[in-house]
């Protein structure tokens, strides 16, 4: 394996920037699942049949909570990229801690937000509204949950093998996926909370 | 009807019966057969464990073989159903599931693996690549289609088949209209497919935008790359699309949710929008790398450049981005109003016109071309005319308000078996005889493969020609039966004699495979067709590395060029090491774990369902943690190999 050193250490061999290259797609296709599943939601928005409407069922403070978490993961784990640039291997494991941290806080209040939804009569069965809601927000949490095990996993390695190009690698990627599900939840936030609280 | 209801194993039906002991016997056979011979271990090691592109493209292409096979049995019950007024050979609930499996096998099991398949063979050789990008992912995506074909195809003896139409519209596709578990292995068995074929989207994406030999440009790639590379784009984009109307079909169906529903705020009509909008563009991943192949036949047997290279580029590019724009068309009677169906009928008539440019350019490069009528170039003749009647009763359909007449008839049948046939599957057989001794180093027969190339033309048009009229007429698709009094009977007749020649132009071709591999005389050159493009410049069979030294190019068919001028694409460098990637089980068992949470899924055994699911999950884990970095292939042992494979390339 050549090792280029003028490159970041994930990108300093050829299969590692294969995969950065590989990942970026796969974001591609996973913006077009996200915007089916948008698209689905807008479709649906208004058929509440006899459950709750998007007024009656949101609540700011949770999805407050949860917006500050993820964003602030978002920061935490872009400092770890950059701690991990400058082999700072210690810090880097403290901030994608902090990032796995957060990120578990945000699935948690999700949960019980979810909770709150099934207390008022709006489960995943009630309307065309409530499954597609569900399934939306559903999916990006799935997709955290998914997150919070690949992270852990990546810091395992990166405590045992330290900072190679192949760890580095991995961590990067990881990072890229984080910051694709905080714009993901920005998109949420606007346009489904806020848009369904006005 | 009702007997299909609550059974677990189809065992009333005779037909389905029969068809079950053979699946048993055959599969006994195989087992006795592999084990007698001691063949086991190399199937596992060479085969079922391999990461090389070759390898799995002719797995690809086996499995959609078989596939093509399946699918052709369903055609030819239905057409021998239809060949009589009222005829007895199907029940209506038998034809619904065969009409249906027909359409999902033939498009996601049979054309888009082959194609699939022999751009796993090619592509990496035509750019001058060692493998893809994701050598370990590519067996994934295989294995995932295999096991996704796997499970689709034991339906109909297990739980019995979906019968809603290949395109399984809603409300008919409900848990309330169909109660069987049919649809659920529709929705479940093209998830896990889907996901396979996402992911060699990625793969070829990058290798091909990251992996070409140096010299070659986008402007210099071989023209099949080029529609490979584009092909792949929408694969990206559309499928994702199918992976999320399938979620909420099988949602809708087992969770109880109200997406597709009619009351409780669903709408059955975003089902159609959704399957659509990956569907149409579907129709292009299986088109476009059909142009790709017609393009490199061509040019070859014409011994000519391929006229208008950059307007071939172009015109792909346009076909990709109208596809994303055109789903509506297949709807216009559903009530979405005239702007709507004006909208989409301009889209879908401006198809034609990147269309009609590729046709003008295939007649210019044979224009003064030398011509050799060999099987392959037979196939690309045949298509150019076939596939321009499918296009002009495209543009014909494609007018919203004729369409109200033409809809959902016969017609239509006719229509889009005139586009994919001489389109998508002379391509795929086409590239079949033209890449064969580049994979296994010796020729198909050409006697045998133009008699199969005659039966299945010939057969072709008389089978579906008929439907055309038929559909003018009147008749609609998807009916079982009729009476004598409609006068379909003597045409339908017409039809299903040409649906048996059809039948018997595979059969020839598998023959002429049979009789190939015993006396076809083998290649030593590595380029029987005097080709141009990158994989004929290496030797055939091609060694595993593909290439001892990678080329250097500097234009379009360089080797072609080379070959004329007398240079070589190889300077005077020494052969290196080379680094290869290890094979590994994992991609199998994994996909094993699919079929067993996607079985169990269909039959909403919870508990099981979960286990295997961790399973899958338990695997990611294990590939995460490996430390596997390939190995490295002696420059000795390249030497040794090249010299076994006739001196250095």
């Amino acid at each position: 394996m050549k090792i280029d050193e003028s490159l970041p250490l994930e990108y300093s061999t050829e299969e590692n920037r294969l995969k950065i290259l590989g990942f970026w797609i796969f974001l591609g296709a996973e913006i077009a699942l996200f915007s089916t599943l948008f698209t689905v939601y807008f479709t649906l928005q208004n058929g509440v049949g006899n459950g709750p409407s998007a007024e009656e069922l949101f609540k700011i403070t949770p999805v407050m909570i949860e917006t500050v978490l993820l964003l602030t993961s978002s920061f935490t784990i872009g400092l770890g990229i950059h701690a991990m640039r400058l082999g700072m291997k210690k810090a880097m494991m403290t901030f994608f801690v902090i990032t796995l941290a957060l990120g578990l806080g945000f699935l948690g209040t999700e949960i019980y937000e979810f909770l709150e939804y099934i207390h008022e009569g709006a489960t995943i069965q009630t309307s065309g509204f409530t499954s597609s809601l569900l399934t939306l927000l559903g999916t990006h949490g799935a997709h955290v949950t998914f997150g919070l095990f690949w992270g852990t996993a990546i810091l395992i390695q990166v405590a045992k093998r330290g900072l190679t190009p192949e760890t580095a690698n991995k961590s990067f990627i990881f990072s890229l996926y984080w910051h694709f599900l905080d714009v993901v939840w920005i998109f949420i936030f606007s346009f489904v909370y806020l848009k369904g609280m006005m | 009807m009702e007997s299909h209801e609550q059974q677990f194993l189809i065992l009333n039906e005779p037909m389905i019966l029969a068809a079950m002991i053979s699946i048993v016997v055959g599969g006994l056979s195989l087992v006795i057969g592999v084990t007698y011979f001691k063949k086991w271990g190399y199937l596992w090691r060479e085969w079922i464990t391999t990461v090389d592109h070759k390898k799995i493209g002719v797995m690809y292409i086996l499995v959609a073989l078989v596939m093509l096979f399946r699918g052709g049995v369903d055609a030819l019950l239905m057409r021998g159903q239809t060949a009589m007024p009222e005829n007895g050979l199907l029940d209506a609930q038998h034809y619904n599931e065969i009409f249906t499996t027909h359409g999902v096998i033939m498009i996601l099991f049979m054309a888009m693996p082959f194609i699939i398949g022999l751009m796993n063979v090619v592509t990496p050789l035509q750019i001058g690549a060692r493998d893809v990008a994701f050598p370990r992912l590519n067996s994934v995506s295989f294995w995932l289609f295999a096991v996704g074909a796997g499970l689709f195809n034991i339906s109909f003896i297990i739980g019995g088949s979906p019968d809603a139409g290949w395109s399984a519209y809603f409300p008919l596709a409900s848990l309330e209209f169909s109660p069987t578990v049919g649809n659920n292995y529709y929705a479940i068995s093209l998830q896990i497919a889907g996901l396979g074929t996402l992911a060699t989207g990625i793969n070829f994406l990058v290798t091909i935008l990251k992996m070409r030999a140096p010299g070659m440009t986008l402007m210099k790639m071989p023209m099949f790359t080029w529609s490979i590379l584009i092909t792949n784009v929408i694969i990206v984009f559309a499928f994702p699309v199918l992976t999320v109307a399938l979620a909420l079909m099988t949602m809708d169906r087992q969770f109880g949710t109200k997406f597709f529903t009619m009351q409780d705020g669903g709408m059955d009509m975003l089902w159609a929008n959704l399957f659509w909008v990956w569907g149409h563009p579907e129709v292009y991943i299986v088109i476009l790398p059909a142009f790709g192949i017609y393009s490199e036949i061509i040019s070859t047997f014409a011994r000519k450049n391929l006229f208008g290279y950059k307007s071939m580029v172009v015109s792909m590019v346009a076909i990709s981005l109208l596809s994303f724009l055109v789903w509506a068309h297949h709807f216009y009677t559903m009530g979405q109003g005239v702007m709507v169906n004006s909208f989409f009928s301009i889209t879908t008539m401006l198809i034609a016109v990147p269309t009609g440019v590729k046709i003008f350019n295939w007649l210019l490069t044979l224009h003064k071309g030398k011509i050799t009528f060999t099987t392959p170039m037979l196939y690309s003749l045949a298509f150019i005319p076939i596939f321009t009647i499918g296009g002009v009763t495209g543009v014909m359909l494609a007018m919203a308000s004729a369409d109200y007449q033409y809809h959902n008839t016969m017609f239509l049948v006719a229509h889009f078996h005139y586009v994919l046939i001489p389109g998508t599957v002379f391509a795929v057989i086409a590239g079949f005889h033209f890449w064969f001794p580049k994979v296994f180093g010796f020729r198909l027969n050409e006697k045998l493969g133009k008699l199969a190339f005659w039966f299945i033309t010939i057969s072709f048009n008389v089978a579906f020609f008929p439907l055309f009229i038929l559909g003018l007429n009147g008749m609609t698709r998807r009916m079982y039966t009729y009476s004598e009094s409609t006068g379909y009977g003597p045409l339908n007749m017409l039809s299903f004699l040409g649906a048996v020649g059809l039948g018997i132009g595979f059969i020839i071709l598998v023959y002429n495979l049979y009789w190939s591999i015993r006396y076809s005389p083998r290649d030593e050159t590595g380029d029987p067709w005097d080709a141009r493009s990158l994989e004929w410049a290496t030797h055939g069979p091609v060694p595993f590395y593909n290439f001892a030294r990678i080329p250097k190019i500097n234009e379009l068919d360089a080797f072609w060029y080379a070959k004329r001028n007398n240079k070589s694409l190889y300077d005077d460098r020494p052969i290196e090491k080379i680094h290869m990637p290890n094979n590994s089980g994992m991609p199998f068992l994994m996909s094993g774990a699919f079929f067993g949470a996607g079985f169990c899924l269909v039959f909403s055994w919870w508990i099981p369902t979960i286990i295997f699911t961790i399973l899958i999950f338990v695997f990611m884990a294990l590939r995460s943690f490996e430390k596997d970095h390939g190995y490295y292939v002696s420059v000795e042992e390249i030497e040794r190999i090249e010299r076994e494979l006739g001196g250095e390339k």
